[in-house]
Parts: C-alpha cells; structure tokens; sequence
C-alpha cells in the first residue's frame, strides 16, 4: 500500500515540470512566438538575478547559522515552553515550530530526528510531519525576495509572515489532535 | 523590521554563544554559511535561467495574460493593486503553484521575477507595497498539495502509512494562508506600518 502510494506521487512529481514545459511551448508554436529566441532572451537574466541576491543571502543565513551554532535555541525553548506545555505541544515539536521559519535543512533535520526517535507513525512524528509541510523558511524568503528588487522598508511583512507561521503551527498541532 | 530580526539573531548568538562557551563554534559556523550563501546562488543561475526564458516563452505567447485573466476573480480581492492581466498576476499564480507541488526549485525563479514585476509598480522603490507584502505572506504560509520531502522521509523510515499527513499538512496550510490574507489585509492599514510611505510622501510635498 505504502509502496504504491509512494510510486503515484513519484509519478505526479516526475510530470509536474514536463507538463508546465510541454504546455508553455506548445503554446508559444500555437501563437507562432519564436520560442528559441524568446527562450535565449528571457534566460540571460538568469546570471544578474543570481548574483544580485548573493549579499541578502550571506546576511541572514549567516545570522542564523551563528544564531543556531550558538545554543540560543535551547534559552528560546526554556522561555517559551511553559506557554506551549498549556496548549499541550510536545516539547519536540516547539523546537521544530521555532526553526522552521529560520532554516529549511534545520527543521528537516530535526524532524528526520524526532521520526527516528519516537517512529514516525507516533502522535508527535505526525505532528512535526504536518508542521513541516505547512509553512516555510519565512526569513530567509522575505531576505532573498525583498531584497532582489531592492526593498529596504519591509512594513507589515515580518509580523504578517510570523501571524501566519503561528496560525500554520497552532492549526497543524489542533488538526493533529482531532484526526490522530 | 528586518533589521531588528537580524540585530537580535546576531547579538542573542554572540552573547549566548560567549555564555555557552561556544564562540568558536558560532564563529565557524559564520563562515561555513557565507561560503553556503554563495553556493546556493551559484547553483540557482542555471534553473534562474531555465525558468526565465521559459517565462519569457509564456509571455510572449499571451500565455501569463490568459493565467492572468483566469484567476482575475481571486487576484482582484488580493491584489488590488496589480492592474488586471499584468504579468506579475501569472508569476504570482506559478509561484504558489510550484509551492503547493512542492517544487521548490521552480518556485524560486517565478518568485522572484514576481517581485521584479511589483517592483515596476511601486511607487516607492525602498518600500514594500501592499501587494508585495500578500504575495510574499501567501507564499511563505504556502498550502502544501504533495509534501514530497517528508513524504520521502516518511517512507524512508518505513511508515505503516505515510501519506496520512497530507491531508493535515492541506489543512494546517490552510489555516496559515487564511490568516496570512487576514493579518496582511488588517495589517496593511495600522498607521505604524505606514510610517515609512508618510513620510516618503511628505519628503515629495515639501521638495
């Protein structure tokens, strides 16, 4: 069962970029678009938007490489805690509610681990699962996007971002108790 | 505000660090990830350019304004802002949608050439517009369709079922888009998220 589950999203995923690619070419022969120089033209931005980002890059994963390697995550989960003890999140899981915004590899790592530890069909293997899935690494996206166009007033992103990371993390964790 | 973000990741690391005794090992790990920064742009310019000159393709053929045109009903409540069958609509829709098949390295690319369209829109070339703020609060509160990474990790670990988190993971996801529109629509109006365009706008009057 598991097997073949796993071989349908290996095909649903293997499809996915020839069908967007098939589509968008096909469509550009219907329209008569010179598809191989349109191609050429558009793919040169490629190289400056690469390069342009590489400062907003170095910024904040530095930050949260040191802020990691540091053992700072170990105070924020002391602090924070006792609050999450009262909504009844496992300790595992606030650690990987914490890094997933800051770091992608981080919190996978850190849910591989839990899987491993407690097995990944346990209450909280399914809970750092969902969680996982329901949000993203929102600082190093609002960095990396902001700054390829040159933003340097970020207003209402930052909060935005979090309130919804939150919302993710608290409704993952709610959904989890109803269905498991 | 990212300044603030970045001011208390950098000195909570370096004085926990100082505290924990683990400085060389912060120190370390500075360097490692701006060699890593530099590497993770490097291998984006080959699928940066793939992406851009697909686009580039759909463009051409009027292919982003029929996209645009498709999701006008949705885009118009979000993004008030955008003009309608601009192309920033159709980067937006692919986007999110290489987010929620979990194709990340695709997402990239369509994001940012999404933001380079916002950009044109803006008014104000340093601040953030209300339509780039959604798009990045929609894309980082992302619904999940196929998780195929955890999914992978799942079976790799041997569970007796493995997809049983995707419908979870839908789920959560929507509750993290719902007040991701929330936040940024109630958001968008607090008088000390505008300060900046306040006084950008008063900087004009008086020039």
């Amino acid at each position: 069962m598991s097997e073949m589950f796993g071989r349908v999203v290996g095909i649903a995923s293997d499809l996915a970029i020839p069908f967007v690619l098939i589509l968008i070419i096909g469509y550009g022969v219907a329209k008569r678009v010179k598809i191989y120089e349109a191609f050429v033209d558009g793919a040169k931005g490629g190289f400056e938007v690469a390069i342009k980002i590489i400062p907003f890059l170095v910024a904040i994963l530095v930050a949260i490489g040191m802020f990691r390697a540091s053992g700072a995550m170990d105070f924020l989960i002391a602090i924070i805690s006792p609050l999450t003890d009262l909504i009844g999140l496992p300790a595992e899981a606030l650690t990987v509610a914490l890094m997933r915004p800051l770091s992608g590899s981080g919190s996978l790592g850190l849910v591989t681990e839990i899987m491993q530890t407690h097995g990944p069909d346990s209450f909280v293997g399914r809970l750092v699962s969902t969680m996982y899935g329901s949000t993203e690494t929102t600082f190093y996206v609002l960095a990396v996007y902001f700054g390829s166009v040159g933003i340097k007033k970020t207003r209402h992103a930052v909060p935005a971002g979090l309130l919804a990371d939150a919302a993710g993390l608290i409704g993952a964790l709610l959904i989890c108790k109803l269905v498991f | 505000m990212l300044n603030y973000v970045w001011l208390f990741l950098m000195a909570t690391s370096i004085v926990v660090g100082a505290i924990n005794g683990k400085l060389p090992e912060v120190t370390k790990a500075a360097f490692s990830m701006a060699e890593t920064s530099v590497k993770i742009a490097f291998g984006l310019i080959g699928v940066m350019a793939l992406w851009l000159g697909i686009m580039k393709i759909a463009e051409e053929s009027g292919l982003t304004s029929v996209l645009a045109k498709l999701i006008r009903p949705v885009s118009k409540r979000l993004f008030p802002d955008i003009p309608e069958d601009h192309p920033a609509i159709a980067s937006i829709l692919l986007n999110l949608s290489a987010n929620w098949l979990g194709l990340s390295n695709a997402a990239t690319p369509f994001g940012l050439k999404a933001m380079e369209e916002l950009q044109e829109l803006n008014e104000n070339k340093e601040v953030a517009s209300n339509s780039m703020v959604t798009f990045l609060a929609l894309n980082t509160a992302a619904i999940t369709l196929i998780p195929a990474t955890i999914l992978g990790v799942r079976i790799s670990l041997d569970s007796q079922s493995p997809q049983e988190i995707i419908g979870t993971t839908i789920l959560a996801g929507v509750c993290a888009t719902t007040m991701a529109i929330i936040a940024t629509k109630v958001l968008q109006r607090m008088p000390i998220f505008n300060r900046e365009l306040a006084n950008e706008a008063m900087a004009a009057k008086e020039q």
